[in-house]
């Protein structure tokens, strides 16, 4: 059959959950996948045998717990493990371990410092206060502030009342907040550098912003506003890696009667009549629709799926400049045992969980300098996990695999395109970087996927590799994601419409934005609502 | 006046160590002791959470050194058991184990517990609660038999979770991938004999080592040994709770109140009341509580013990349940609940008065938000199935992870 209710272009797990709520509600729906393994981004592959790389996102927290649940992703075989402490470098050699538990983390910290010791309760207390009122937002459709609908000025009256209820001070302060910097944001509680720097990497994620650029302190809440099973700042791994939670969802789609096609690229989205009607394949099948709903982002959507002329004025230009710069790079290594790291206590609490190599704040921000030049960081920013210290599944027993993210790699490099030499070169500043953390790490490595943002794109699709689907500062969040005017996951074109990361709420593996957008297109097909709305955890 | 107080005195008043004490001490960073049958027992060793995730995600050790071990034998040692439980045990073969419940005259349950049939003549019992006192009253008649309470010198250790299969065959225990679930295996252990059964209290794949207590720590030594690279990590009792709630297992101080120590009329529960119906059997002669239960078979039970989804994520911890929104007639309590991490739901047992299951549930659940009181009214479902059971805890062979 090539006709469908609905076509949903991307198996990412934003187009999974917006095509399993679409057949939950009795949608005859089709996703295709240009790739010929499911996940977009979410994804675990195994490309040493025994190893189980999640080869892009590595961590979650941000996934909707009511969506999880409405899913029945449990059942569908879906576990969320949390994992305990990430362990930060200082250049200096110094550490700072952030246990689990709030006694461990306040001696800790007072080792380093008695003032940021208590200084950080004051933190926790305000970013909790802070995530709260978004996270409230995430399972929203965002309200359009020009619009006259009930709707929109009822979500906007809600959205106020969110506001209002922090009081005039900490409205004062939120709204401030959103243009700050990292670097300003923590200078406002902490003494100490490696305090700080333990802190502002989660300002700088995925993002081509500096710990000193302002808008970097909402990046670092969007990264603290996760949970695990409600308990907020949390990280989890997915067991048997990220890809488990596109599968689950992908058997939740099945169990509704969806279908998926994967090695489906689509070439063109079908227009008539300024009415989206389908999707030409890049084989040449043609796929019909009565609704066409993009998971790509913002600018691939209306730059290279779609025809110029079926757009109105000004779309294209808009996705021209849409703000999606890629600025991470991913380095996968499998591992014959555990890395051993100096001045690291031999807990098991800590040492397996994450580790941190951010060096300083000033480190930070030259690693910025490179790439704003054109070049990969020299010495960049690198977050990782050893999942397998945790996941039985994704190594062979005693041997390990250690996920890499690197802050930054630009998309492109001053000197031309990315070659294979430059990659492992870029590689080599990765592993070169632990091994001081770390002697003896390079003997460990068993293999190793290294990953630019032109491999990102490349294979998962994302414009520059940038992994949020475009910035997440605020000229582009909320009711101005993607464009102003087109928050609501409609597209400018009838019947079609978009559920990837480049809608609201944005970026991170939450299933939000897929769930959104297929209660939008259930609303306008006048069906009932499948789609929870709420999140239940801070009533 | 001075007073002093010398060791001696005190010496009672200290829970006793358990045969796994060395190792449990240096695990329990927390240093968060309860105590169990006079033992020392960890309510936790690092964070609740963590234990309960190692169970469901790697593997997890549990101590039951403080768990009652009566050894039954002789002649008449099976038809003793089976007069005092409500299952048939001459249904049991040799090297099998039964969970088993016992009941007063009048159908009130006393303890549950396991029955590992070690031979023909010989068992194991094994329950949470001494038991010596009605052991004795249920020998009455029988003569050829002899109960012996290794209680205190037969040491076990519950090893549950989807790695534990392969810390045992790392372990050296060959063949232990053969063994079905409820089936006892015996191992040499360096010259001694090693007990594993395939049981355990987490509705998980999982096994219970048994071995005389002087040999416990090497036992333990081996153990953690061979599981270092399978997350092998001690779980204690409020992970065990967590776990067992979502298997559907009952607990006593939750779902029943032990006949023999309930002072109301009444307050203590039949099987039939915590749905355990299925474990009494009316095909094999007399049995302790038998015409009680028969006429409790015929007229129904006053309450059924429920498993309930409860909307929303704030446990129903201690609620009342009303079968009507408005909240005017409560028709039931909640004896354990809580937010299950890996179902991804608000889970509760609640005890219900039997005519009112076909009707809306409703549960009234006060929480508390930094310090400041709330309540709110949640829709329950009732749910048939365990929360929790994954493929792997009745595959045999289970997979290595």
């Amino acid at each position: 059959m090539n006709h469908y209710d609905a076509v949903i272009i991307g198996a990412g797990h934003n187009g999974l959950t917006n095509a399993a709520y679409l057949a939950k509600a009795g949608l005859d729906v089709l996703v295709v996948e240009k790739n010929d393994y499911i996940g977009g981004a979410a994804v675990s592959r195994e490309l040493h045998e025994g190893w189980v790389y999640s080869s892009c996102s590595y961590v979650c927290s941000m996934m909707r717990q009511s969506l999880h649940r409405d899913l029945d992703l449990s059942r569908h075989g879906l576990m969320l493990v949390p994992y305990l402490g990430t362990i930060n470098f200082a250049d200096n050699g110094d550490t700072l371990s952030s246990y689990h538990s709030e006694e461990a983390a306040y001696n800790e910290l007072k080792r380093i410092s008695r003032h940021d010791a208590d200084a950080m309760f004051r933190l926790q207390a305000d970013l909790t206060r802070y995530s709260q009122v978004i996270r409230k937002t995430l399972l929203r459709t965002p309200p359009d502030p020009a619009s006259f609908k009930p709707r929109d000025i009822h979500e906007l009256l809600f959205l106020a009342k969110e506001f209002w209820s922090l009081g005039e001070k900490e409205l004062y302060e939120y709204i401030r907040f959103f243009t700050l910097s990292a670097a300003d944001f923590l200078d406002e509680y902490f003494e100490t550098d490696i305090v700080k720097t333990s802190m502002a990497g989660a300002g700088i994620i995925g993002t081509a912003l500096g710990v000193y650029s302002p808008g970097s302190s909402y990046i670092l809440l969007h990264h603290v506003m996760g949970d695990v099973d409600g308990s907020i700042g949390a990280w989890g791994l997915a067991r048997g890696g990220m890809g488990a939670i596109s599968e689950a969802i992908a058997s939740a789609l099945k169990s509704y009667g969806g279908e998926i096609r994967t090695n489906a690229g689509v070439e063109r989205v079908l227009v008539k009549g300024g009415k989206a009607t389908g999707v030409v394949l890049e084989n040449g099948d043609i796929i019909s629709a009565d609704i066409v709903v993009s998971n790509l982002d913002a600018r691939r959507t209306f730059t290279k799926i779609m025809e110029k002329d079926d757009l109105p004025p000004g779309i294209y230009e808009k996705a021209q400049n849409y703000k999606i710069r890629g600025s991470s790079g991913k380095v996968n290594i499998a591992l014959s045992g555990l890395p051993k790291f100096t001045n690291v206590p031999d807990n098991p609490y800590v040492n397996r969980g994450g580790q941190a190599f951010s060096g300083s704040m000033e480190t930070m921000e030259r690693a910025y300098d490179c790439w704003k030049r054109g070049t990969w960081s020299d010495d960049p920013f690198i977050e990782s996990v050893i999942p397998s210290a945790w996941d039985p599944t994704v190594a062979p027993p005693g041997m390990h695999w250690m996920s890499n993210f690197i802050q930054y790699c630009p998309p492109e490099l001053a000197d031309g395109p990315w070659t294979p030499e430059k990659r492992d070169q870029f590689g080599q500043t990765v592993i070169d970087k632990i091994e001081r953390y770390s002697p003896g790490f390079k003997d460990l490595i068993v293999h190793m996927e290294v990953r630019t943002p032109w491999e990102i794109e490349q294979e998962v699709g994302l414009t520059e590799g940038n992994i949020f689907q475009g910035e997440l500062t605020i000229d582009q969040l909320l009711f101005n994601r993607p464009f102003p005017g087109f928050a609501q996951y409609r597209m400018p074109i009838k019947n079609m419409y978009m559920c990837g990361s480049s809608t609201h709420p944005g970026g991170g593996v939450s299933s939000a934005c897929g769930a959104n957008a297929a209660r939008e297109i259930l609303m306008d097909l006048r069906r009932p609502n499948t789609v929870p709305q709420d999140d239940c955890y801070d009533e | 006046m001075i007073v002093t107080m010398n060791s001696f005195d005190l010496a009672t008043e200290k829970p006793k160590p358990s045969h796994f004490q060395p190792r449990l001490d240096e695990l329990n960073i927390k240093e968060a002791w309860s105590a169990w049958n006079g033992y020392k027992f960890a309510e936790y060793y690092y964070e609740v959470e963590y234990e309960y995730f190692c169970v469901r995600n790697l593997c997890g050790t549990y101590d039951i050194c403080p768990m009652q071990k009566y050894f039954i034998s002789g002649a008449d040692a099976e038809r003793m058991l089976n007069r005092m439980v409500t299952r048939d045990v001459t249904k049991m073969k040799n090297g099998r184990v039964s969970y088993v419940l016992w009941c007063t005259d009048e159908g009130r349950l006393i303890d549950d517990g396991t029955i590992f049939r070690l031979g023909d003549e010989e068992f194991m019992l094994t329950c949470g609660s001494p038991s010596t006192a009605w052991l004795k009253k249920s020998c009455v008649g029988f003569d050829n038999l002899t109960i012996r309470d290794r209680s205190d010198d037969y040491a076990g250790l519950a090893l549950q979770g989807p790695t534990s299969c392969a810390v045992l065959k790392k372990m050296g225990l060959t063949g232990i991938e053969n063994a079905k679930p409820f089936t006892i295996h015996h191992f040499d252990f360096g010259g001694k004999p090693l007990m594993v059964s395939r049981t355990g209290f987490t509705g998980d794949l999982g096994y219970e080592l048994w071995i005389d207590a002087e040999h416990a720590v090497e036992m333990w030594d081996a153990l953690y040994a061979a599981g270092q690279d399978y997350g092998i990590h001690p779980f204690g009792e409020q992970a065990t709770n967590m776990l067992r709630l979502e298997a559907g297992f009952i607990m006593p101080g939750y779902e029943f109140n032990e006949a023999l120590k309930t002072v109301h009329f009444e307050f203590d529960q039949t099987p039939f009341e915590l749905n355990l119906g299925w474990m009494v059997d009316f095909k094999k002669p007399h049995f302790n509580g038998r015409s009680a239960l028969v006429e409790e078979a015929r007229r129904g039970p006053k309450y059924t013990l429920t498993k309930l989804d409860i909307e929303g994520n704030k446990p129903a911890d201690g609620s009342f349940i009303y079968n009507s929104k408005r909240c005017t007639t409560d028709i039931g309590y909640v004896t354990s609940a809580m937010w299950s991490p890996v179902v991804k739901s608000n889970i509760a047992l609640a005890m219900i008065e039997t005519p009112y299951l076909n009707g809306e549930l409703w549960a009234e659940i006060n929480y508390e938000k930094e310090l400041r009181q709330f309540h709110k009214v949640a829709r329950c479902k009732i749910q048939d199935a365990p929360f929790w059971s994954p493929e792997r805890a009745r595959l045999t062979p289970p997979s290595d992870f």
